[in-house]
């Protein structure tokens, strides 16, 4: 079953649900080493991003992409935005302008959205930032690994930033004392790699 | 645990209605263009000919920034959510706001989701033909080591800065002029705080780090980042001595140098604790041949309701005392 605007409409919803129930936990995690407002920033943002895809009647996938892109970006700022809308941008830009696209296109979903977060955030692995799951799951994702296991690579990479030294981001001002602490950031990238995961398995 | 107890009426609204009320409160010194909510620009600032000055950040730090928006300092602020850069859209708007035809010069604290924001107006304007230089502060000296300035972040030492880039557009000199005072007075501003409880977000209302009662920590960022050493709370000479004995460190003066100072409360810390800071920081200043040329004492960049204070000092020289002295006037800050 090919995946269509309508279910890219719902994908963006259920990111939007999924911010909103681990909001709280997020800012928790983002309180032992940031400024405690990673949750607030990623529920704001997938709200705002399924709401403008929403408000795309007529489009392809991509305007639905460019829609949320947009609507992340100007909910919210702060450095999740500009991360997201440059990953959501480039992912439209991966599937083009269609109204519907083999599921397995969502694979090259989760890699396009790995480099534009890399591009955006000039960062590289091992910093200790959303790349760190972003880019396992990127390289699943190509190399054709199933469903679980590009999910199973973003979340393994998310834990193992516990084991990191922040490089980047308001966590590098903290250098040891980061250790120990998984990256917020690369915890909720870890979640929607997961949703995009079960979209890409649904069949 | 408890939520923290706010005026607020919700907490997702909490900035807006607060842009309201400032509005509302400072008609002549403040507007906003239409459709752009979120830029605050100078009633008398902007003008043609003139190097427009746009700052801009996380709103929960007031008076940064919008505070500082006036003529003879910035002709605009971009505002963002509570501790989160705005997005590039307010930024685009108060620049085109502050344009007046001979560029813009954009300043915010160093964090990294600003400088993302603020580039991706850069490209924005450059689209529309409008030449936007940046230059980040870099004042917090707990932050980073001093061989890596460029990691700093930018905290209460922006007034300071932020004052002598505006006094120089505010003197009609060129985008070169006004962005060399810029770093030229960010180079010389030194800043370093120390926490005495959590602040909280008004969207959770819970406190965004822990720090036991009858603890404080030195060197804590205005958004509670973690900061140098946390140990058993001290009286404000040994702390205030703590914090010149690190400015001093770095700053190089000579008997008979002339400074800048500022005792910032980070929120909830009252005038009386600063001003007994204060009377520290002149003893010392005092015993080192160090004249305090002018200072500022109160609330300039806090965070939210967090206990707390910081000190920033910026080394004088002649331009930026004349740009010091310059006059402006703020809906929160005035000179002359």
């Amino acid at each position: 079953m090919d995946f269509t605007t309508s279910d890219l409409q719902a994908l963006l919803t259920d990111l939007a649900d999924l911010m909103r129930a681990e909001r709280d936990h997020l800012c928790a995690l983002d309180g032992a080493i940031g400024d405690a407002d990673h949750g607030i920033a990623m529920e704001q943002g997938m709200v705002a991003a399924a709401a403008a895809a929403r408000e795309v009647t007529d489009g392809t996938l991509q305007d639905i992409f460019n829609a949320a892109a947009k609507g992340f970006l100007n909910a919210v700022g702060a450095s999740s935005g500009p991360l997201y809308a440059t990953a959501f941008m480039r992912a439209g830009k991966a599937l083009g302008p269609e109204k519907s696209v083999p599921r397995d296109s969502l694979r090259q979903v989760i890699v396009a959205m790995a480099e534009g977060i890399a591009h955006r955030g000039k960062a590289e692995a091992g910093q200790k930032t959303m790349l760190d799951a972003w880019l396992p799951a990127a390289e699943a994702a190509s190399a054709g690994a199933d469903p679980s296991a590009i999910a199973a690579a973003a979340t393994e990479g998310a834990e193992a930033t516990s084991g990191m030294v922040a490089a980047l981001g308001r966590a590098a001002r903290l250098g040891d004392r980061s250790l120990g602490h998984p990256d917020p950031g690369a915890v909720s990238a870890a979640m929607i790699v997961g949703v995009i995961c079960k979209a890409l398995a649904a069949s | 645990m408890d939520q923290t107890q706010k005026l607020i009426n919700d907490g997702n609204a909490a900035v807006d209605e607060m842009l309201t009320g400032i509005i509302a409160a400072h008609p002549n010194h403040l507007w906003r263009p239409d459709n752009a909510p979120r830029a605050v620009v100078a009633r008398h600032g902007p003008r043609e000919g003139k190097v427009g000055l746009v700052i801009g950040g996380g709103s929960g730090h007031e008076p940064t920034f919008l505070g500082f928006v006036g003529k003879g300092l910035a002709d605009a602020a971009a505002v963002g959510n509570v501790f989160a850069s705005p997005p590039p859209q307010p930024v685009v708007d108060a620049a085109l706001a502050a344009n007046g035809g001979a560029g813009i010069l954009f300043m915010y604290g160093n964090y990294a989701g600003d400088v993302m924001n603020f580039d991706m107006a850069a490209e924005m304007l450059e689209m529309e033909s409008i030449e936007a230089r940046t230059v980040v502060t870099t004042d917090d000296i707990a932050s980073a080591p001093r061989d890596a300035r460029e990691k700093r972040r930018g905290v209460a030492g922006n007034v300071f800065i932020f004052k002598a880039a505006g006094a120089a557009a505010d003197m009609m000199m060129s985008l070169d002029e006004v962005e060399r005072i810029a770093r030229h007075a960010n180079d010389r501003t030194y800043t370093m705080g120390v926490a005495l409880s959590a602040c909280s977000l008004p969207q959770t209302r819970r406190p965004n780090f822990e720090l036991p009662v009858g603890e404080m920590e030195i060197g804590m960022g205005i958004h509670g980042e973690p900061g140098v050493r946390r140990g058993p709370l001290q009286s404000a000479n040994a702390v205030t001595d703590e914090i010149v004995d690190a400015i001093l460190g770095e700053m190089n003066a000579k008997a008979g140098d002339s400074v800048a100072v500022l005792v910032n409360s980070l929120g909830s810390t009252p005038l009386m604790e600063l001003y007994i800071m204060h009377a520290r920081v002149a003893e010392r200043l005092a015993a080192a041949d160090i004249r305090i040329h002018s200072a500022l004492v109160g609330p300039y960049c806090t965070s939210m309701e967090m206990a707390g204070a910081s000190i920033s000092v910026m080394h004088l020289d002649d331009e930026l005392t004349t740009m010091l002295d310059h006059p402006c006037d703020c809906a929160m800050f005035r000179v002359g």
